[in-house]
């Protein structure tokens, strides 16, 4: 995470609103803001590096990253994250799938991992380089953040069970980076459909492989508002505490989030073997998923 | 109860407010619904009149006002 905290009360400050409103309408009490030296691609090396990955420490067989904040309309950062960590010749994919990416990511690395062997997934965002910093309905939500994760044929960890992933296209226009400009984004029409979407992905991958919501351990959503969290988690029927939340610390910082949780959350309360965990993404497009893992020992 | 009259009772109830909206009044610039309430409503109207409002249908023109929310259930049959 970028080592700048932008916190409520100088964001309120320059905003013109209250400090207590932004927290109350996101949870959201700071987020990290990139430097001018901090691009996409130099916290995805970051990313990759902190989770152990990089040359001299074993090689990928691919690399898929996730980012809809690019600092090019093209290449997409993944091959200079490649580059950067010291894997120039891997396959390196970008994913430029705004917040639901590292979702897609985890789910596609999954199926990839049997052809190319080890999967590295990346989440990397900078949503302060698109957000308009005098609009108040997104430059209180949005920070800059990445992390990792790799995915192995076998080995220790989760093993992933199954995932599900939609996409429709009727909404595009209601969250959408241009070309020029910054992040546009219809609130209304956006947390309508995730609201909906959310748990009923979360229910079709557990429904599929005869899961309950109550026997997840955790849920590890992309961390896009607080209030959406809890009501997920409402509509999941299960205690908003099982959904794993560090947005009042971050923001949302879009496909990182979500990868960006789960590497805290598995610092801090290691899954005991056995327990299933829940992925969960949600973004423009739309494009929506889950994944649905077990810990397995070692 | 009319269907207004229901309508409005759901409204007032998600945005916890003592006077009934009119309307043609904008919900959302009015400060009756916000994105969360807006959802919470949808949810309510489906319990009250018994519907199930398809996630393709979830735009929020849709439900800006009592009389397009009205316009709404009644092509669904309500």
């Amino acid at each position: 995470m970028p080592e700048r905290r932008l916190g409520n009360e100088e964001l309120a400050e320059r905003l013109g609103c209250e400090a207590s409103w932004i927290l109350e309408s996101s949870g959201i009490a700071e987020r990290r803001i990139a430097g001018a030296g901090e691009s996409v691609v130099e916290m995805g090396v970051a990313a990759g590096r902190a989770a152990g990955w990089e040359s001299g420490a074993g090689k990928p067989g691919l690399i898929l990253v996730s980012s809809g904040t690019g600092e090019n309309r093209f290449p997409g950062p993944a091959a200079e994250i490649a580059l950067g960590l010291g894997w120039p010749g891997v396959p390196a994919i970008d994913l430029p799938l705004a917040s639901a990416g590292a979702v897609f990511g985890v789910a596609l690395g999954s199926s990839l991992a049997a052809q190319f062997g080890d999967v590295l997934v990346i989440a990397t965002e900078k949503m302060s380089s698109v957000t308009d910093p005098a609009d108040r309905n997104t430059s209180i939500l949005f920070g800059d953040g990445a992390a990792a994760c790799v995915i192995s044929r076998d080995g220790a960890g989760l093993e992933i069970l199954d995932s599900a992933l939609h996409s429709e296209g009727t909404w595009a226009g209601d969250i959408q980076l241009p070309l020029t400009g910054t992040l546009r984004m219809n609130g209304l029409s956006v947390i309508m459909q995730a609201s909906r979407k959310l748990p009923a992905v979360i229910s079709e991958v557990l429904t599929r492989n005869g899961i309950g919501a109550g026997e997840v351990g955790a849920f590890l959503m992309h961390q896009a508002n607080q209030n959406l969290i809890n009501r997920v988690a409402k509509a999941a029927g299960v205690p908003a505490e099982r959904f794993y939340s560090n947005i009042r610390r971050y923001g949302n910082t879009s496909s990182a989030s979500m990868l960006i949780a789960a590497s805290e959350w598995f610092e801090q309360a290691p899954p005991a073997e056995g327990e299933v965990v829940c992925f969960a993404g949600f973004g423009a497009g739309l494009h929506w998923g889950a994944v649905v893992a077990r810990r397995v020992a070692g | 109860m009319s269907n207004p009259d229901r309508i409005a009772k759901v409204i007032q109830n998600v945005s916890r407010q003592e006077v009934a909206p009119d309307p043609e009044e904008s919900l959302f610039d009015s400060g009756y619904l916000d994105s969360f309430a807006l959802t919470d409503m949808v949810t309510e109207l489906e319990k009250e009149f018994g519907v199930s409002i398809p996630d393709s249908d979830l735009s929020p023109r849709r439900f800006e006002t009592v009389a397009k929310i009205e316009a709404y259930l009644e092509s669904l049959g309500k």
